[in-house]
């Protein structure tokens, strides 16, 4: 019991030292209720945003003929993700490393063997963190479904995704919420702008590059099938998000408040900001566009959560919409990347943005909770800066290296004749609409 | 008698079926279909990204009527579906060499 507690307080202090002050309970070694209880709502709402938010959200914006198999994919990672995560993936990002520690958790707590129903973590149930947590991992690779859509291989996406949980999220994890080198530095991210968005985003753009593009793009393209399906999904981000980012202050106190308040007027800017530019540019503010920004300005604020103030989430959302816009279309019409439905632009660099740009908005002076005694603003910047790039680069190598392996194995896109046919009943002998 | 086929925009179709009822036509039949004239689709964008999209959604109203009244019919359509903007449609007049209402057997005028 000693250990758990001991290993609970470490991660506690350190988000309690550079964000909003954590109630004592949080700090507590005994079971709290109010904790508890809100804990095990987050995480149903962490799942909810997976299945059927981010299902939804993708599966609007592809073609009618593989509508299933985007849902498909979002419903076998959740699958995948959970049971490698209950064999190693949580052991390895929270058990304690030993010499390894800086890096890699140790297997202590594969099976999640010694942990009962009495086990704490801080102030509520390790298993209530054990499945907070796992929804968690089963998002980020959700989030990449994203990147290869309608072409991919089914088996390929199921092996990636397996290999990927362990060997980059769970490590990106560690370092950053499992007391590794980055929470060391003090790296501010609260919710997973590094950890989620990041590791995410990089590894989609690392996967549509190997993948190749899709027949046609970018100029014969077709459009989403069902924008209303992809605004059904993106509005079950925005209310699941509360989970995401207030759970992650692991306690129902003052912290989950403002996490919540600044993730919710973070989310609203956005997606007034990209429809508005929308609606200068092409005359027309679209809905695919509005709960694309909506989206934006919730990755963006996630690793700032626990730092910054209404003022900086406003500062955040601004910043996110026009930023991320940006960024999807140098990604598709400069580089030519078919990351076929904007990871990197719109998780990847808000989750980057976001993570930058808490070292500022954390002052006081932008209604922030200030930076930890001793720490500079430049100090903290070079700090995320430093995380950012790490963990970006781990993604893109791992990423690439999984890819490559699962190549030899099985080839990672469907035959030509299969991509025009579709995957739905191709791969999964479906169909997603009858006509009769 | 004759078929009458008109294929128009969506949005036109209850002022279309207003007009038809007015000069007395009992029943139609609707689909919903895709196509494009001279007009060569339209674009759409999403997410900065344009569309080029080839089949716009049309409907396509068929009605069998007696040859009476078939050109007040098609003039009927032709004025309730106009907008007078690009991909307003078009309208076909078929001969009908036969017609049966399958309930009572009847035939000719006397089935539509």
């Amino acid at each position: 019991m000693a250990k758990f507690g001991v290993r609970a307080g470490a991660l506690v202090a350190g988000v309690a030292a550079y964000g909003w002050a954590m109630g004592p309970a949080a700090a507590a070694d005994e079971l709290s209720g109010g904790d508890t209880a809100w804990i095990l709502t987050a995480t149903a709402l962490v799942l909810f945003m997976t299945l059927p938010g981010l299902a939804l959200f993708y599966a609007g914006l592809v073609r009618a003929r593989n509508v299933l198999s985007v849902i498909m994919h979002c419903v076998a990672i959740a699958s995948v993700v959970s049971l490698a995560w209950l064999a190693a993936g949580y052991s390895l990002a929270f058990d304690d490393g030993g010499s390894a520690q800086a890096w890699i958790g140790g297997l202590g707590k594969a099976m999640l063997s010694g942990i009962g129903p009495d086990t704490l973590w801080g102030s509520i149930p390790e298993t209530v963190f054990f499945m907070f947590q796992m929804t968690f991992a089963i998002i980020t690779p959700a989030l990449i479904v994203g990147a290869y859509p309608e072409r991919v291989r089914f088996a390929a996406v199921v092996a990636f995704s397996l290999v990927w949980l362990l060997v980059v999220y769970a490590p990106v994890c560690h370092w950053v919420w499992g007391g590794g080198w980055l929470a060391g530095l003090g790296t501010i991210d609260f919710a997973g702008g590094i950890v989620v968005h990041t590791t995410a985003g990089v590894s989609s753009l690392v996967f549509a590059l190997m993948l190749g593009r899709r027949r046609g793009f970018p100029t014969e393209l077709r459009p989403p099938h069902n924008p209303g399906m992809v605004a059904t999904g993106a509005c079950m981000l925005w209310v699941g998000w509360f989970g995401f980012n207030a759970g992650s202050a692991l306690g129902a106190n003052g912290s989950a408040g403002m996490a919540m308040l600044v993730t919710h007027i973070s989310a609203a800017t956005a997606a007034l900001v990209w429809a508005g530019i929308e609606w200068l540019r092409y005359g027309r503010p679209s809905l695919v566009g509005i709960v694309t920004g909506l989206i934006a300005g919730l990755a963006s604020i996630t690793p700032a959560a626990g730092s910054v103030g209404p003022v900086g989430a406003i500062l955040i959302g601004v910043i996110a919409g026009a930023f991320c816009q940006w960024l999807s279309g140098v990604i598709k019409f400069r580089l030519k990347v078919d990351d076929s439905l904007d990871v990197f632009a719109v998780h990847g660099g808000g989750g980057i943005l976001g993570s930058l740009l808490v070292a500022v908005l954390v002052l006081p002076v932008f209604g922030g909770a200030g930076l930890a005694d001793g720490v500079t603003m430049a100090g903290q910047f070079g700090v995320q800066l430093l995380a950012v790039g790490v963990t970006a680069l781990w993604s893109a190598a791992a990423s690439w290296a999984i890819l490559a392996a699962i190549r030899v194995v099985v080839p990672l896109r469907v035959n030509e004749e299969t991509e025009i046919e579709g995957l739905d009943i191709t791969a999964h002998g479906e169909r997603g609409y009858e006509l009769t | 008698m004759k078929l009458i086929k008109a294929i128009f925009k969506p949005h036109r179709l209850d002022a279309v079926r207003e007009a038809l009822a007015d000069v007395g036509v009992q029943g139609m039949t609707v689909s919903e279909v895709k196509g494009f004239g001279r007009q060569k689709g339209q674009t759409e964008i999403y997410r900065g990204a344009e569309y080029q999209v080839y089949f716009v959604p049309k409907v396509q109203l068929e009605t069998a009527v007696a040859d009476e009244i078939a050109d007040r019919v098609v003039e009927a359509i032709a004025a309730a579906a106009r907008t007078d903007r690009i991909g307003d449609g078009k309208i076909f007049v078929l001969d009908v060499d036969r017609a049966v209402r399958i309930r009572t057997g009847e035939e000719g005028d006397d089935a539509l």
